[in-house]
């Protein structure tokens, strides 16, 4: 209990540093940018068509831009110490309305997108490590390694092509209903599963060799039981623990994904933000994205800690 | 809306599940997908998609030809002393909560489009008011192209009751033959068809729009028969598309060009000669043909054949003559030096390009002039920036060259757009450190001319200065490629990009 306690207590304080950390590093990063920044949010509002000097400096004076970046950013931290993360510069809405909408998305596809490499990606992985080093457990290491090289764009094109156009079974963007969730979640799930399934494989290797394993065979133990008792939970402590590792393909995959499939989710708004200079919306989508981050890594550690006992502090 | 959505999926795809899709045959719905995301309910920001859907009006529309047509105005006048405009409301128009258009919402919709940034701030308006039953506007001087300027995006009425505290617009409640059901920004909308419309009612129950930016989402969307209408096709899938049984491709060409914009204070540009040259050296046409896939995009002058009043019908294709290009540098004192870069007096002939990926072609484009330039012995720099910077680089003098895309026809009248762009200080998106007295006199007689004749050869005018003079350099006009499903029937293009003609169309089975 007291491990949990910690754990969780380590995890939160982590939370509330990336909050301020990841705050500061986007206002300071979208200030030190070249170019008028009343110039980019004029563009972001109004298109290219319509963004002028009149436009802009009716923006700057409506934002008070030309006040000095610590007040701006002093004003900022204030706000964040009371849970308000402002107002789009662009669209002129609370970013916490915004935000609901595309981070709702955004957990949407990306759970989907673990739940299927978690359905996939491991048991496949044990699979291969039953036969190390025959040609099924080859050919699965080629394939992992061409999947997880491949762009995430290129695995969706693809994937569009076949079951959208060809097939005609789902739609090819779109957001609304449940089939417009697959394309884009089998695609992040497929660099998922390409990486965990050679760490489930690996992780079944090197416990197929341990002592312990032998020792549980010697005594006598069912096959069966060798590998539901011994050999998966020891080989899942590395697997979990790598998810975490993983959470970075996923933030990363999420922002191409999400801008090839027309999904109005956290990495498309993170994009539109940067380009459009609107610094409430940036710190936003950044500091729901570092959120998220903690959350799946507090998970993970939660996870290690019930799968592992050895890892809990004696009480 | 996620039933609906889901059993219009399902209408879209029977091979899933024939029997339920066709037992119930659920209303089918029109899908519209675009480039062009919602950036949230104010008109000045995303009016164009709701007058595009037909969800919005205003008081003026266009015609096939481009030609002015009434819209929510029945008919419209203009006083003897040629300032007051008065339009006259269409009787028995409603609002889609019910509340008739009225003379007094239509001119607080008005007053407020003003104080927003687009083209009706930049119309000489003093005052607009209801009167008698009437909208009146009135400009502080003669200004004849004021209709036109009232059927641009941002001017669409909505009702009284759109708006909340302090004038900020919470709900789209329109005019307009359909009525917004469902808005999820900035991804897509959904709407229905309005019983209440003034107009004969469509044949389309329901339509729904989606923005996708990439264009081989949108191909594959048209492909695999899963949009009915999907506009602004990436040039690279049109080919693809044109040999798909299930899908129509129509291309019209649009008031829109892509030039080059010249800084004509810098010493390298001040010289006609070098603006000449520099549009010698281009080679538009192989632009137009391998990166555009539109030859008859090569513009050989400013303004597109779109706009016949403007467009100059005699002038020679667009060639590349390179020793040509070489000869005006020569003769403007632009000699080359040991690595091939012209200099002059010491500066080497090094300038930077702005451009940016708003329409993605721009940066491939500009690569290419890099290369163009580059055997004519100009150094140049691309840098791929916001559009913003193009503006700002304008006002604030460091601005060398941009490859910019400008819509000539942002209000109806190309008068407009030549007004902001070829002014006495120049204009942001158009001539830099150039003005002709010559043309802003006849820009100046054209806005209080009426009779058309007159007009157009006032237009040649124009045209003709801007081509001998060089200010920007036309690269490519736009073509709009539209791809329709088959499965209707009815559909057009708008070549001013005013609506998406949604009203006129019908199911073809």
């Amino acid at each position: 209990m007291g491990g949990l306690i910690r754990a969780l207590g380590a995890r939160l304080l982590q939370a509330a540093l990336v909050a301020m950390a990841v705050g500061i590093a986007c206002f300071l990063m979208v200030r030190l940018l070249p170019g008028d920044m009343a110039y980019r949010v004029a563009a972001g509002r109004y298109g290219m068509d319509h963004v002028n000097t009149a436009a802009a400096e009716a923006v700057r004076a409506e934002l008070g831009l030309d006040r000095p970046w610590w007040q701006l950013l002093s004003a900022w931290l204030g706000d964040l110490a009371r849970f308000d993360l402002g107002v789009s510069l662009v669209s002129g809405d609370r970013v916490v309305e915004e935000l609901s909408v595309y981070l709702g998305h955004t957990l949407l596809l990306s759970v989907v997108a673990l739940l299927l490499s978690a359905l996939v990606g491991p048991p496949l992985g044990v699979l291969l490590a039953m036969r190390p080093g025959s040609a099924a457990d080859r050919t699965g290491m080629a394939v992992g390694a061409v999947l997880r090289a491949v762009p995430a764009f290129v695995i969706g094109l693809v994937l569009m092509m076949v079951f959208a156009v060809q097939l005609g079974w789902l739609p090819a963007a779109g957001v609304g209903g449940w089939r417009e969730v697959v394309l884009p979640a089998t695609t992040l799930a497929i660099g998922l599963a390409a990486v965990s399934s050679r760490v489930a494989r690996d992780a079944m290797v090197a416990v197929a060799h341990s002592p312990y394993l032998a020792f549980a065979r010697t005594k006598g133990l069912p096959e069966g039981a060798v590998i539901r008792r011994h050999a998966l939970r020891n080989a899942a402590v590395p697997v979990t623990a790598y998810l975490g590792v993983q959470l970075v393909t996923l933030v990363e995959g999420v922002v191409i994904v999400e801008t090839l499939f027309a999904w109005p989710g956290i990495g498309h708004a993170l994009v539109h933000a940067v380009v459009a200079r609107d610094v409430p919306m940036v710190q936003g989508t950044a500091l729901a994205m570092g959120l998220i981050f903690v959350a799946l890594n507090a998970a993970v550690d939660l996870t290690c800690l019930a799968i592992d006992p050895r890892r809990r502090p004696p009480s | 809306m996620k039933r609906r959505t889901l059993l219009a999926s399902l209408a879209a795809a029977p091979g899933v599940l024939p029997g339920t899709a066709r037992a119930q045959a659920p209303v089918r719905t029109l899908r519209v997908v675009t480039p062009w995301e919602i950036g949230g309910l104010d008109p000045a920001r995303s009016g164009y998609v709701f007058q595009r859907m037909q969800i919005a009006e205003t008081l003026v529309g266009t015609d096939a030809a481009g030609a002015l047509v009434p819209l929510l105005a029945r008919a419209w006048r203009l006083d003897a002393d040629r300032l007051a405009w008065r339009f006259a409301l269409r009787a028995g128009a409603t609002f889609h909560d019910g509340t008739p258009v009225t003379a007094e919402a239509v001119a607080a919709a008005l007053v407020r489009a003003r104080a927003q940034p687009g083209p009706l701030a930049q119309a000489p308006v003093e005052a607009i008011t209801a009167e008698a039953g009437e909208v009146v506007v009135r400009t502080r001087q003669p200004f004849l192209s004021l209709p036109a300027f009232l059927a641009h995006s941002g001017a669409i009425v909505l009702a009284p009751a759109s708006y909340g505290e302090g004038g900020a617009v919470r709900a789209i409640i329109g005019s307009g033959p359909y009525r917004l059901t469902d808005l999820l920004a900035p991804q897509r909308l959904d709407a229905e068809r309005f019983a209440g419309w003034w107009g004969p009612a469509p044949a389309i129950e329901r339509v729904s729009y989606l923005a996708v930016g990439r264009g081989e989402t949108r191909a594959a969307m048209a492909e695999g028969g899963q949009a009915e209408i999907v506009t602004t096709l990436a040039p690279e899938t049109v080919d693809r598309l044109r040999r798909n049984a299930r899908v129509e491709v129509v291309t019209v060409p649009i008031p829109r060009t892509r030039a080059l914009k010249l800084n004509a204070n810098l010493p390298f540009f001040a010289d006609v000669r070098v603006r000449r040259a520099v549009a010698l050296a281009l080679d538009r046409d192989g632009m137009a043909r391998a990166l555009l896939r539109s030859p008859e995009g090569a513009a050989n002058q400013f303004f597109p054949p779109a706009l016949p009043d403007w467009y100059i019908a005699d002038l020679p294709p667009p060639r590349r003559d390179l020793a040509a290009a070489q000869r005006l540098l020569d003769e403007a004192g632009w000699r080359a030096g040991p690595d091939g870069i012209r200099a002059r007096d010491g500066r080497a002939f090094r300038v930077t390009l702005r451009t940016f990926t708003d329409r993605p072609e721009l940066p491939v484009l500009a690569t290419a002039i890099q290369g163009q330039l580059r055997e004519a012995g100009i150094d140049l720099q691309v840098a791929i920036v916001n559009s913003g910077e193009i503006p700002a680089g304008h006002t604030d003098g460091t601005l060398e060259m941009a490859l910019y895309a400008r819509n000539l026809a942002l209000v109806p009248d190309p008068l407009g757009t030549v007004l902001q762009d070829f002014g006495a200080q120049g204009g942001e998106w158009g001539a830099m450190g150039w003005s002709s007295p010559e043309l802003l006199a006849a820009a100046a007689r054209m806005g209080e001319e009426a009779d058309p004749a007159a007009r157009r050869a006032l237009a040649q005018r124009i045209a003709r200065i801007l081509h001998d003079e060089m200010p920007v350099i036309p690269v490519a006009w736009y073509d709009y490629p539209v791809a329709f499903s088959r499965r209707t029937a009815g559909g057009s293009v708008d070549p001013l990009e005013i609506s998406y003609r949604i009203a006129g169309m019908r199911w073809a089975d």
